[in-house]
C-alpha cells in the first residue's frame, strides 16, 4: 500500500512542479494587478494582428497537414513503393530537429538572391521571408508530424478487409475512402488534428526566425510574448501567455472528452 | 452464373499460390475449394471476386472476360472469415450498403434488408452494431450484406472457420438450405473436409496451387485421383507399400497375396465398428475399421498375429458408381469372386473364409 501511495505521490508533485504550477504563476502574475492591463494588451491592435497571424497560419497549416497525413498513412499503411521506409522517416523530421534549425533552413532556401527557391519568388515579385507566408511555411513545417503519426496504427489496425468487403458490394475507391475508411479513423484524425492545433498556436523557434518579427505586421502570439517582455510589459506578456494557455487546456480538454468515445467506437 | 478459370497463375515472390489452375463452376452450383492452408483455394477465390489478380491465365464470370475487372464491377457477394463487418454502421446500414452506394430508393432498401434479415435471422438485431453481436450471427449479417444485391456469384471464404463447432454445424446446415432457396452459384473455401463433403454437391481439391480432383463428393472418396486425395479425403492409411481406407482392411488368420503381418494391439467398439489398431512388423502402426459382427466372426484378441489384405475398390467414374455398379475386387484374393457394391458393406467376412 504505502508503495502505491508513494508511486501516485510522485506522479502527481511531478506534474504540479513541471505543469500546473507554472500554468497556476501565469494566472497569478496575469491579474495580480488587476484587469486593467490585462485587457489594454489584449485590446492592443498590434496584439490582436499577432493573434491573427496566428490563427491564419494554423487555419492552412491544419488542413493542409490533416489532408497530408491521411494520404500519407494510407500510402505508407497500404502501398508498396520505393523509398516508403524514407517517407516513414521522413514524417518524423519535423520532431526530431529543433524548430530552430528547421527556421533557419527556410530562411536559407528563401534567402532572395542567395536561396534556391527566394531568387525564382524574388523575380516574380513575392515576398517569403519576413512576411506572412515564411510564417505559414514554418507552421506548416513543424505540425506535419501529427495527423499521420496518429492515423498509421490505427489504418495498421483497421486491416484491409472491410475496405475489400465494400468493394466487393460495389463501392468505388471515392465511396470506399468516404464510406469505409474515414468513418473508422475518424478519432485517430480528431485527435491527430488537435494536436496539430496545439503545435501551430504554440510555435515559437521556426517562425521567430523566419517571421522578422515586425511589430504589427509579422509578428505571431508567441513571438508577442517575448516583444512584449523585452519591452518591460510583463502584464501584457502575462496575458497573451494566458490566452495560449487556456487554448491549450481547452485542447487537452477536448482531448479528454474524445478519448472514452474512440474506445466505445 | 457460371464461373470459368483457365490456366490461371499466381505468385507471391517466390511462393507459387496457383500453378496453371483450371475449374468450371457451373451456374447455380454449390462447390467447396478444399485443401490445406497454402493450397491457394483462398487465393483462387480471391481472384474470382478481383481481390487479386493472376499473373497470367483467365477468369470468365458468365462467359464474360473478368480478369481485369474491378471486384466491384464483377457482381459477387464476398463473405471473410473474419465477418468485415463494417464497424461503424448497425446491422441494418451493413446489409443495406450495396443498395446504399447504389442509390436505390429508401423504402426498397428497407423492404430488401427486412427481408434479408429475416433469411439470416437476424430480425431483432436491425439496430445493433456489429461489436454487440456473436460470432455467427456476425456472419450471417455479413452473408445477408453479401446477397443483398443479388450477386450472380456469392464466394465464401473459410466462412465458418472462426465459429466454434456448434455453430460452425448449424450453419452449414444453414448454408445448405440458403443455397437451395436462393439458388445462387456459391463456392466456398473450406480445410474441413467433412465440410466440404457435407455442404458441397461438387468439390475441388487443391494442393500446393495445384488442382488434384473435382467432382461430387462421392466420387472422390471413393475414386481419389491420388494419393494426395485419398489421404485427405477421408481416412487413410499405409499398409505395405499401399494407402488404403481403413475400412477397405480385411482380416486374416493366414497370408494372401499382398498381404501384411501385423500384430494387433488394441481393439476399439465403436458402436456398430470396431477400429482396430495394428502394428506391422517394422512397427508401423495403422489402423483397420471392420463391422461389429465381422469382428466377433473372426474372434480376434488383442496381441495375436493375423495378415491384413485392402480390398480396393476399382477406381470407377461418378457415374458408374452411382448406377450402383457391382465392383470387382482387386486384391488378387482367391476369393475376388466376392462382389461388394459400392456404398454398401461388403459382405461377411466369414463367408470369404469358407471359400478359401
Amino acid at each position: 500500500m504505502p508503495s502505491r501511495f508513494g508511486l501516485r505521490a510522485v506522479a502527481l508533485g511531478y506534474l504540479v512542479v513541471v505543469l500546473l504550477a507554472p500554468l497556476a504563476m501565469v494566472f497569478y502574475r496575469t491579474f495580480e494587478s488587476g484587469l486593467h492591463p490585462v485587457w489594454q494588451t489584449l485590446s492592443d491592435p498590434n496584439t490582436l494582428h499577432a493573434f491573427e497571424v496566428t490563427l491564419i497560419a494554423t487555419g492552412i497549416a491544419v488542413p493542409l497537414n490533416t489532408v497530408f497525413g491521411v494520404l500519407c498513412g494510407l500510402a505508407v499503411v497500404r502501398r508498396r513503393f520505393p523509398g516508403k521506409g524514407l517517407l516513414n522517416a521522413f514524417i518524423d523530421l519535423p520532431l526530431a530537429v529543433s524548430p530552430v534549425v528547421i527556421g533557419l533552413c527556410l530562411y536559407l532556401l528563401y534567402a532572395p538572391r542567395t536561396g534556391w527557391f527566394g531568387s525564382w519568388f524574388l523575380e516574380h515579385g513575392f515576398q517569403i521571408l519576413f512576411a506572412l507566408p515564411a510564417i505559414v511555411l514554418a507552421t506548416v513545417f513543424v505540425s506535419v508530424p501529427f495527423v499521420a503519426r496518429e492515423v498509421i496504427p490505427t489504418l495498421r489496425e483497421l486491416g484491409h478487409e472491410q475496405e475489400q468487403a465494400a468493394a466487393t458490394l460495389g463501392a468505388t475507391r471515392w465511396q470506399r475512402f468516404w464510406r469505409i475508411t474515414l468513418p473508422s479513423i475518424r478519432w485517430a484524425v480528431i485527435y491527430g488534428v488537435v494536436l496539430t492545433t496545439a503545435r501551430c498556436l504554440g510555435e515559437y523557434g521556426a517562425v521567430a526566425v523566419v517571421s522578422g518579427r515586425i511589430e504589427g505586421q509579422t509578428e505571431t502570439a508567441t513571438t508577442r510574448v517575448e516583444d512584449l517582455t523585452l519591452n518591460f510589459n510583463t502584464a501584457g506578456a502575462y496575458a497573451v501567455s494566458l490566452v495560449l494557455a487556456t487554448i491549450a487546456v481547452l485542447v487537452l480538454v477536448t482531448m479528454t472528452v474524445i478519448r472514452p468515445r474512440e474506445g466505445a467506437a | 452464373m457460371s464461373i470459368e478459370i483457365r490456366n490461371v497463375t499466381k505468385h507471391f515472390g517466390a511462393f507459387t499460390a496457383l500453378d496453371d489452375v483450371s475449374l468450371e463452376i457451373p451456374d447455380g452450383s454449390l462447390t467447396a475449394l478444399l485443401g490445406p492452408s497454402g493450397s491457394g483455394k483462398s487465393t483462387l477465390l480471391r481472384i474470382v471476386a478481383g481481390l487479386e489478380r493472376p499473373d497470367s491465365g483467365e477468369v470468365r464470370l458468365a462467359g464474360e472476360d473478368a480478369t481485369r475487372l474491378a471486384p466491384q464491377r464483377r457482381n459477387v457477394g464476398f463473405v471473410f472469415q473474419h465477418y468485415a463487418a463494417f464497424k461503424h454502421m448497425t446491422v441494418r446500414d451493413n446489409v443495406a450498403f450495396a443498395l446504399t452506394i447504389r442509390k436505390r430508393p429508401k423504402q426498397e432498401i428497407r423492404e430488401r434488408v427486412d427481408e434479408l434479415l429475416e433469411l439470416v435471422q437476424l430480425q431483432g438485431f436491425a439496430d445493433r452494431y456489429p461489436s454487440k453481436l456473436s460470432g455467427g450471427q456476425r456472419q450471417r449479417m455479413a452473408l445477408a450484406r453479401a446477397l443483398a444485391a443479388k450477386p450472380g456469384v456469392l464466394l465464401l471464404d473459410e466462412p465458418f472457420g472462426a465459429l466454434d463447432a456448434r455453430v460452425r454445424a448449424e450453419l452449414r446446415d444453414w448454408l445448405r438450405r440458403l443455397h437451395e432457396e436462393v439458388q445462387v452459384t456459391t463456392v466456398f473455401v473450406t480445410h474441413d473436409q467433412e465440410e466440404a463433403m457435407e455442404v458441397a454437391d461438387r468439390v475441388a481439391v487443391l494442393d500446393h496451387g495445384r488442382l488434384e480432383q473435382v467432382g461430387p463428393p462421392a466420387k472422390l472418396y471413393d475414386s481419389p485421383a491420388s494419393d494426395f486425395v485419398l489421404r485427405f479425403v477421408g481416412d487413410a492409411v499405409r499398409l505395405g507399400e499401399r494407402l488404403v481406407r481403413p475400412h477397405e482392411i480385411v482380416l486374416r488368420r493366414w497370408p494372401s497375396d499382398g498381404a501384411v503381418e501385423v500384430e494387433i494391439e488394441r481393439i476399439a467398439v465403436l458402436g456398430a465398428d470396431v477400429r482396430v489398431d495394428l502394428a506391422d512388423g517394422s512397427g508401423e502402426r495403422l489402423s483397420a475399421r471392420l463391422r461389429r459382427d465381422e469382428l466377433e466372426d473372426l474372434a480376434l484378441e488383442r496381441g495375436e498375429i493375423v495378415w491384413a489384405n485392402a480390398e480396393s475398390f476399382q477406381r470407377l467414374s461418378a457415374g458408374d458408381a452411382e448406377a450402383g455398379q457391382a465392383l470387382g475386387r482387386l486384391d488378387g484374393d482367391v476369393d475376388a469372386i466376392d462382389l461388394g457394391t459400392a456404398g454398401t458393406a461388403p459382405t461377411g467376412l466369414d463367408e470369404r473364409l469358407d471359400v478359401v
